[in-house]
Formats: structure tokens, sequence, C-alpha cells
């Protein structure tokens, strides 16, 4: 690892200041799962670190007022998977940070790094895209908010300023006529990034959405408007034809985890596992 | 202090005060281990793929190899040293013994400190609880059946010492 200043600010003027000093040549550092890899490995070598765990108005935490539900970008995916207001209202986000890693590296990354890394198997997106997330960037300018689809441009590139970072990230209080499911494909559970991570939402108007990660550049969303898939007379096989022509707007890559023809493959596959599963907790509910 | 900065640290590790100098770029693993000789947790992959780093810090189970020295400034660490030593093996060291869940005892540290977060977190796993609780541990020897036994037996046992 290349030597660096390390800064650790404790209000977010300080950290406005700091950013403002070392810009562009630094990196923010919170769970530091994915940091220190790409430090180690010389992909970054920054000439400062800016460990931002310490700064009071970035604090971790989830609450719920309103109609909408914020996590603070500091917050874990340890702490999110075991929170209960994310099991009962956002199942498919806790199923999704469950698969996040080792538990070792679920008790320190946060949620922000996961979304700003934008990697496109990152397994939080996916699931948050289906809750319609949205996303706080804040800078000594300002604050503004954006809509996750439009927060994560491009494989590890997201909407951020140079001088930007993320405050928090708000879900809306799901329509309580809606179920969602995540389910993931991967060569090995634990620590594995995903082969393919897919969430999928069905209401009770007839509408069914999949969320799908790591099969193109970014996550991104497929719909469902005619009720073909929530109907309980349209046929297995169907079903399957209709899920399978959805996923042609994958775009999925070669690489070492599996070929793109396999993944086309998957996505019908795992596309039906998570509408049985979304489907079973739309039922229970109703 | 540009490149050259060295920042002065205060750890408490398996329950003994240190006040160290450390370097930037110096992981918690590195400082641990050629600092404070700490050795019980190894460095295998150093990019959190394989556990054998393994330590509790301030409660909970995390990679050593993925913490900078300076970030950790403050916090309270516990390695494989602070559960037992030879004279005095903590129930979960002496229940992997037991079993044979040791060969060449690379990553048993790592996986005895994951193992006793589990214990601290669910006093009560059941089997899937301990093969998920462990996934983020490697060991390329046992075959893993007898470590998960030695885990069970200790959960069943209820008379873990938590530190
Ligand atoms: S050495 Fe830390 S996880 Fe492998
Ligand atoms: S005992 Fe050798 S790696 Fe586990």
């Amino acid at each position: 690892m290349r030597t660096f200043s390390y800064l650790r600010p404790t209000n977010l003027s300080t950290l406005f200041a700091m950013i403002q000093k070392s810009a562009p040549d630094y990196r923010l550092l919170a769970g530091g799962t994915d940091l220190l890899v790409r430090l180690k490995s010389g992909k970054f070598s920054p000439n400062t670190i800016i460990d931002i765990k310490g700064v009071t108005e970035l604090q971790s935490g989830i609450n719920m007022e309103g109609s909408t539900l914020t996590i603070g970008a500091l917050t874990n995916m340890a702490t999110l998977e075991s929170e209960k207001s994310i099991l009962e209202t956002y199942p498919a986000l806790a199923e999704a940070v469950h698969n996040v890693g080792s538990i070792q590296i679920r008790n320190r990354a946060s949620i922000a790094g996961n979304l700003c890394n934008a990697s496109p198997a990152a397994d939080s997106a996916p699931a948050l895209l289906i809750y319609d997330a949205r996303v706080t960037c804040i800078s000594a300018r300002g604050e503004r908010q954006l809509p996750l689809a439009e927060f994560i441009v491009g494989p590890g590139k997201t909407a951020l300023a140079v001088d930007e970072l993320v405050k928090e990230i708000i879900l809306p209080i799901p329509a309580a006529n809606q179920a969602a499911a995540f389910t993931r494909l991967t060569r090995r559970k634990g620590v594995d990034l995903a082969t393919i991570s897919l969430c999928c939402q069905v209401n009770t108007s007839g509408i069914t959405r999949f969320a799908l990660g790591a099969v193109g550049p970014v996550p991104f969303i497929v719909e469902e408007k005619e009720g073909i898939l929530t109907s309980g007379t349209v046929s297995l096989e169907d079903k399957k034809a209709c899920i399978s022509e959805l996923m042609e707007k994958a775009t999925p890559i070669s690489d070492v985890r599996a070929s793109k023809e396999y993944r086309q493959a998957m996505l019908t596959v795992l596309g039906l596992r998570a509408l049985s599963t979304a489907l079973e907790r739309l039922k229970a509910i109703q | 202090m540009e490149n050259q900065a060295i920042y002065s640290i205060s750890l408490i590790v398996n329950q003994k005060p240190y006040s160290i100098k450390v370097l930037p770029e110096h992981t918690l693993l590195d400082v641990l281990r050629d600092q404070l000789d700490i050795t019980g947790p190894k460095e295998c992959c150093g990019v959190g793929e394989c556990g054998a780093c393994t330590i509790l810090m301030n409660g909970k189970a995390v990679n050593a190899c993925l913490i900078l020295a300076v970030e950790a400034d403050g916090s309270n660490l516990v390695t494989i040293e602070g559960l037992g030593g030879k004279d005095n093996l903590s129930p979960l060291q002496q229940a992997f013994v037991d079993a044979g869940a040791v060969q060449c005892g690379f990553c048993t540290p790592g996986m005895i400190m994951a193992a006793q977060y589990l214990i601290n977190t669910n006093p009560n796993p059941t089997e899937e609880d301990v093969r998920l609780g462990l996934e983020g541990n490697l060991c390329r020897c046992t075959g893993y059946s007898r470590i998960i036994q030695a885990v069970l037996s200790v959960a069943q046992n209820k008379e873990h010492n938590v530190p």
C-alpha cells in the first residue's frame, strides 16, 4: 500500500474543508472493505484518505418517520439485515444485504459504500431499486436528492461530483398491496460476488417488476403490467415465456463467474423463483 | 506531515492497553503481528476472503486485514490469545482439540474467533447457523465437518466463557 495522509473529521464543515483541500486526489473511508482491497492492489493510490466514521451528522441509523424510512450512510450491512423495520417492511432488502460477503464484512461494510462502488453486482442495489430508493448527496454547495437509478451511472461510476458524498438513503414506505423477494446466483455462498442478483416485486393491480443486478453495466428494472405473471390462471409455461422475454433487456457479459449464455438462461429461472416467493408473500398479506 | 506521517493510537488488546505509533498504510493486522507480536491472527488472502485474520473489535467479528491500524484508534480488541492459552483453553478451543477440528492450524485462530462471535450473538445456533456464521472462513484441511461439530458441541454445552 502506498502511504497517504489519514484524516478523521468529526463534523461536516471540517469534512467539507478537508475535501476542498484534498480534491481530487482523495478517497473517503467508511467500512473500508472495498477501499482497502483497492489500496492494496494499487488500483487506488490517493494522497489523502478521509475517514468519515467520526462525522456526527453522518452517523449510522435507520429511522422510520411519516411516509419514509431513512438509512444513514454509515449504516452497516449487519445492522440492516437484522433491523426489525427492514425485516418487516423491506424483506427483500434484508435478504439482499444478508448476502453481502461474510459476517466479518457485513459488520464493517456500509450501505453508502456499497452503492458508491457502483459495482454492477452490488447486492443492495436491486433491492433498493425495487423499493424506489432515493439517495441524498451532500457537499459544501448543498444537498440534492437523486433516484437510485440516476445515481448509479455506469460500472464503478456514480453521479457524485468530486466534492460530494452520500448522506443517507431514503425509501418510501411501500404500498400495502405489494410484496417483494430477493434471489441470487453465486458460485459459492459467502464472500463471492453475485453472478446474478435479482429482486421481484408484485402487486395486486397485476404489476410485476424485476430489478436485475450483474447482468448489465448498471442494475435496472424491467416491468410487466398486463397481469400475466400475477395471474392465477396463466400456465407456468406461459409465465416462463413471459419472463424470458422480459429478460431479453439484460445484457450480461461472460466473465470468470459465468458465461453470458448461462446468465441469460438463469435469469428466467431466478425470475420465476423470486416471482413465486413474492406471490406467496402477497397472498400472505391479503 | 504530508507523506511521512506517523500516528499515535491507543488500543486495548486482550484487556491490555497499548499506546503505539503507526504508519497510515499499516493494517490493524500488520500492527498486531509485527508491532505487538500478537501472531494468532494470520494473514492469508489479505483481502477479506479467507477469515484467517478474524478478531473481535468492540465485540464484532471483523477482518483485521481490511482495517487500517490508525482507524482502530480507541478500540477494544480480542484475538485468539485473549480466549485462553495452552494451560487454560477456552471451551471453544478445547472443543476444537477434542473434535479433531485442527489440522495445519492456519485457519484455526480466525475460525475460532468467528465461532466465538457466533456463540456470543446466538447462544443456541443450529447447524445451518454455524455454517452461515463461518461462511467467511476458509479451511483447506479439515473439510469443515469437525469444525462444525466442535462449535455445535460448545453451543449445546452452554458454558462458553464470553470475553
Ligand atoms: S487475511 Fe484477512 S480475510 Fe484473508
Ligand atoms: S486446519 Fe489447515 S486450513 Fe484449516
